[in-house]
């Protein structure tokens, strides 16, 4: 790390308290040098013990970039606890290695190795496609993040995250749902879109929120999409106001997305390109529903499937298999967003990390700190934010998993006031018990 | 004086709307012929059977059916044994194994679980039974995908819920507070009294989650006054309350209470003095909640908001209040007055209850006499519309209110399922194919046993709550869309 930059790194964790203490010292010395890795000296290693100084990168300067100028934010939800370890790769950092010995992502430049980022933490290689958002600085990590409760359930766990209410059981909507309430109110049915079938939680509450169907399948023409029915019923519904208001809604929303498909699939089917895959056919359709309609401020992804406890794999194997469709889904979601990138920030969070340690099943159990990834437009990209807190034994969280050193919601409260520009009353509603006096001062975005 | 007024203006229903409103309100919806046998029996006296299942014989042919499910017939110990976790932590089970009992409870006690939720509710003549079951289900909520509460719902809802649903409130409240799938899900089983000699590891500590949810949710209702020394206080009292792992193993009911874990001294609960003595302090906080003013307040703010109107008038809930005090609980005393109540029976809250989506799926299954032969297809559905059975994380349950439920959406999905019935070919009427046996031909699914829906015969089934104008629509369509029409109708989105 420059000098320079990391006295700017200072400066701007300095204004959050809770960073202060690990963060300083997790800066400038390498953990090997480390008081208690020299007490306990480490057994000699067939490899060498190379550790690479803690590096968070080198954010690049750049102007602020323009979209139509609407603010709009898009949360991806790993369900199942994603392995951060394996995701932002301490491979500077030989306790990694001795953890980890079948499933580390092994040190970059070699085969299968981690993409190098700060010299001390390097990308997981199946998220290669995403390389290109951290070179030009579109892409940033919060590392080390995570939230305060510290249950180890999936559904205790992610409902906390989706209400924003860590260790309270009885909040009734979601976070992203009392956002809503806090926008600039619009009349448009879409303001929110989430993929898949129910509302999830964090989208539960008061404001209306549009469900989209996924797969290849969502665009396809139902009954009600022919003319004669949807007018048919137009006219059953004419009479009943509340009802009657819900279908034109409903209807108008529907011809948004079956306008989006056809056109869109058309000049897929011209170009001749085969159609993507998974997740990456419903991150194209939000992305270009978002970039056409600048009314729809949020949206919303969930991807299952994290919950690695055997045979995880290393740069190749389960977690790899994963992480590649993810990689793509981001990107095509990138794409097509198109200038309105600009003006997004995609959140990439996860209910809770894993055990520092592999098990013995080649698998990693329900753990604590993970990273949040960013990744946008505006985004203060090629840097790690928040503070590294080591993965010596004395500085894991009970001894198992990566402490956590900035709470999930003082990355999104950032979000929330700095990007979507929410005031400071109304974060006290967005994040209820956690508003002023707690550090969201993180600088995240250009 | 004004609402009187108001409600003198206005017709009182008909006998036919008055059949239809007993079938939306006290059943889910009528079945072809239920209008007019209601009639002829007479509300009151249909009233009178619905809140007397035990005069309603159960059809042999969904008695057999629900006898042949193997696991709706275990005892929650049985269903631990035979699908629970192969040990419990600290053990030595491995990841895989406990994984591979997941998917065996989740193979096979869940569609079971279902199933029988579904055929009872789609078919019973105890139509205020099923749908009291369903509402204690949501005042008492449990959700299914917290590990052990899979093994243990199904159970609670038969043994637990549906005998007491027109009880008595202090001992379903008991029944509940016994039942290993609350004490896992509120985490009271491993709750332990502060410094009790088995208070370690992790049962260190006492966990508040079940006191307060016992007090917020389940009998006084969020301020109404207690404390939060009342919350930790009844957590005290119920420390100990827990689940006999190791007794299970050996046959041994799920419920024990250890008082190696019991915070023996005295409390201060809701002002009174609850001298340290054991098990019995449990039951004691029970009494003193059962019969507390502001418990029959909040059961019956609950039962006119279910029952009357998402906006509960005050001298209703008042009244039914009154009643829940005076007949120390008696759920079906308080109903009583209820569905004797003039607000019950207003035009103004006639047609007026916006479905939950449960209410729609099972209505429309009544309304078309769809026969459930295939459970995947309604889970997948009701997961669609955002309520799946027995799938709401917290324990609130799930809101019966239109805000809730009614979203553009939402809606359209509605639309389509009800098109998918009508022409008989639903994948719900026809049962999955059993698995290949390997070496032999594939076995065709069975045909589909449910004929296209007569649009005549829908309209005559559901007639009091076609309005004319929706009449007058839907006769103007092409045939083939009639019946999508009629329950994608607002009419029938209503009850």
């Amino acid at each position: 790390m420059k000098r320079r930059d990391f006295i700017r790194h200072l400066g701007l964790t300095a204004s959050g308290a809770i960073l202060i203490p690990v963060g300083l010292s997790g800066c400038v010395v390498a953990p090997a040098s480390k008081p208690q890795a020299k007490a306990k000296p480490v057994p000699a290693a067939p490899i060498a013990m190379v550790d690479s100084p803690l590096s968070y990168g080198s954010p690049l300067q750049r102007p602020h970039a323009t979209g139509d100028g609407t603010p709009r934010m898009i949360v991806v939800f790993l369900r199942g606890a994603v392995d951060g370890l394996n995701v932002v790769v301490p491979h500077g950092d030989h306790n990694y290695y001795k953890a980890r010995p079948g499933i580390a992502v092994s040190r970059p430049g070699t085969q299968n190795g981690a993409i190098d980022l700060t010299g001390y933490f390097g990308l997981h290689p199946a998220l290669q496609a995403l390389q290109p958002y951290w070179d030009d600085g579109r892409l940033a990590f919060v590392h080390a993040s995570g939230s305060p409760d510290m249950s180890r359930s999936h559904f205790e766990a992610q409902d906390y995250m989706e209400t924003g209410t860590p260790g309270q059981h009885n909040t009734r909507d979601g976070w992203m749902n009392r956002m809503l309430g806090v926008m600039p109110s619009s009349s448009s049915p879409m303001q929110a879109l989430t993929l898949g079938e129910s509302v999830p939680r964090i989208l539960t509450g008061r404001a209306v929120v549009a469900n989209m169907p996924t797969g290849r399948d969502a665009t396809r023409p139902t009954l009600i999409d022919r003319p004669e029915v949807s007018q048919a019923y137009a006219a059953l519904y004419a009479e009943d106001a509340a009802l009657g208001k819900s279908y034109r809604d409903g209807i108008s929303a529907r011809k948004e997305l079956m306008a989006d498909a056809s056109s869109s699939e058309q000049k897929m089917a011209n170009n001749g390109a085969p159609l993507p895959n998974g997740l990456s056919i419903d991150t194209a359709r939000l992305g270009r529903l978002m970039r056409s309609n600048p009314d729809i401020r949020l949206g919303f992804v969930a991807v299952g499937g994290w919950d690695t406890h055997t045979n995880q794999g290393n740069g190749n194997g389960q977690l790899a298999n994963r992480l590649r469709p993810l990689a793509d889904g981001l990107t095509t979601l990138a794409r097509e967003l198109g200038p309105a990138f600009n003006d997004t920030v995609i959140v990439v969070m996860s209910e809770f990390g894993r055990t520092f340690r592999e098990n013995g099943n080649g698998g990693t159990d329900h753990g604590h700190g993970n990273a949040m990834w960013l990744l946008g437009g505006n985004v203060r990209g090629r840097t790690i934010h928040g503070s590294w807190p080591g993965i010596d034994d004395k500085s894991l969280n009970e001894g198992r998993d990566l402490a956590i050193t900035t709470d999930f919601r003082s990355v999104l409260a950032t979000l929330a006031e700095k990007h979507m520009r929410i005031g400071d009353p109304a974060m006290q509603k967005l994040f209820p018990q956690y508003g002023a006096g707690n550090p969201h001062a993180l600088n995240l975005l250009v | 004086m004004v609402a009187v007024h108001a409600q003198s203006v206005q017709p009182p229903l008909s006998d036919s709307e008055k059949a239809l409103h007993v079938l939306n309100r006290l059943a889910y919806g009528p079945r072809p012929g239920d209008v007019d046998a209601v009639k002829r029996l007479g509300v009151k006296r249909y009233i009178e059977q619905q809140l007397n299942p035990d005069s309603l014989p159960l059809p042999p042919d969904l008695a057999n059916r629900l006898s042949a499910l193997p696991t709706y017939q275990l005892t929650a110990t049985q269903l631990y044994q035979q699908y629970g976790p192969p040990s419990f932590p600290p053990n030595s089970a491995t990841p895989e194994e406990k994984n591979m009992a997941r998917q065996r409870a989740n193979k096979d006690i869940t569609p079971q679980t279902h199933f029988s939720r579904l055929w009872l509710a789609t078919e019973s003549p105890r139509q205020l039974q099923e749908v009291m079951t369903e509402f204690w289900f949501n005042h008492f909520n449990v959700f299914e995908g917290k590990e052990w509460v899979r093994y243990w719902n199904g159970e609670y809802e038969k043994d637990v819920l549906r005998p007491n649903a027109l009880g008595n409130f202090r001992q379903l409240l008991g029944a509940v507070a016994h039942h290993p799938a609350m004490l896992y899900y509120l985490d009271n089983w491993l709750s332990s009294g502060a410094g009790t000699p088995e208070a370690k590891g992790r049962f260190k500590g006492l966990n508040e989650n079940y006191g307060r949810e016992l007090l917020e949710l389940h009998t006084m209702g969020v301020d109404s006054g207690y404390t939060q020394a009342d919350v930790i206080s009844l957590a005290r009292i119920l420390s100990g309350w827990t689940i006999d792992e190791k007794g299970m193993k050996d046959g041994q009911p799920a419920f024990i209470f250890n008082p190696r874990r019991h915070d023996g001294g005295d409390k201060v609960f809701l002002g009174q003095t609850i001298k340290g003595s054991g098990y019995q302090e449990g039951e004691q906080a029970l009494d003193i909640l059962a019969r507390h003013p502001a418990t029959a307040h909040f059961v019956a703010a609950k039962l006119v908001q279910y029952f009357v109107s998402d906006k509960p008038e005050p001298a209703l809930t008042e009244k039914l209040a009154r009643r829940f005090l005076s007949s120390n609980g008696d759920i079906k005393a308080v109903l009583h007055t209820l569905f004797d109540s003039p607000e019950f029976w207003a035009r103004s809250n006639y047609q007026t209850q916006f479905k939950t989506p449960y209410q729609y799926v099972v209505s429309s299954l009544r309304a078309t006499a769809t026969p459930v032969l295939n459970v995947r297809p309604i889970d997948g559905v009701l997961n669609q519309l955002g309520q799946p059975l027995y799938g709401w994380l917290t324990p609130e349950g799930y809101k019966f209110s239109e805000e809730a439920w009614l979203n553009p959406d939402a809606l359209l999905r509605r639309i389509n399922f009800v098109n998918g019935l009508s022409n008989g070919k639903s994948p719900i009427a026809r049962s999955d194919p059993p698995p290949p046996v390997p070496g032999a031909p594939p076995v065709a699914a069975a045909p589909n046993t449910a004929a296209p829906i007569d649009p005549q015969q829908l309209q005559q089934t559901l007639a009091p709550a076609l309005t004319p104008h929706s009449l007058s629509t839907i006769s103007a369509a092409p045939a083939n869309l009639q019946v999508g029409l009629i329950l994608g109708s607002p009419d029938f989105m209503k009850r």
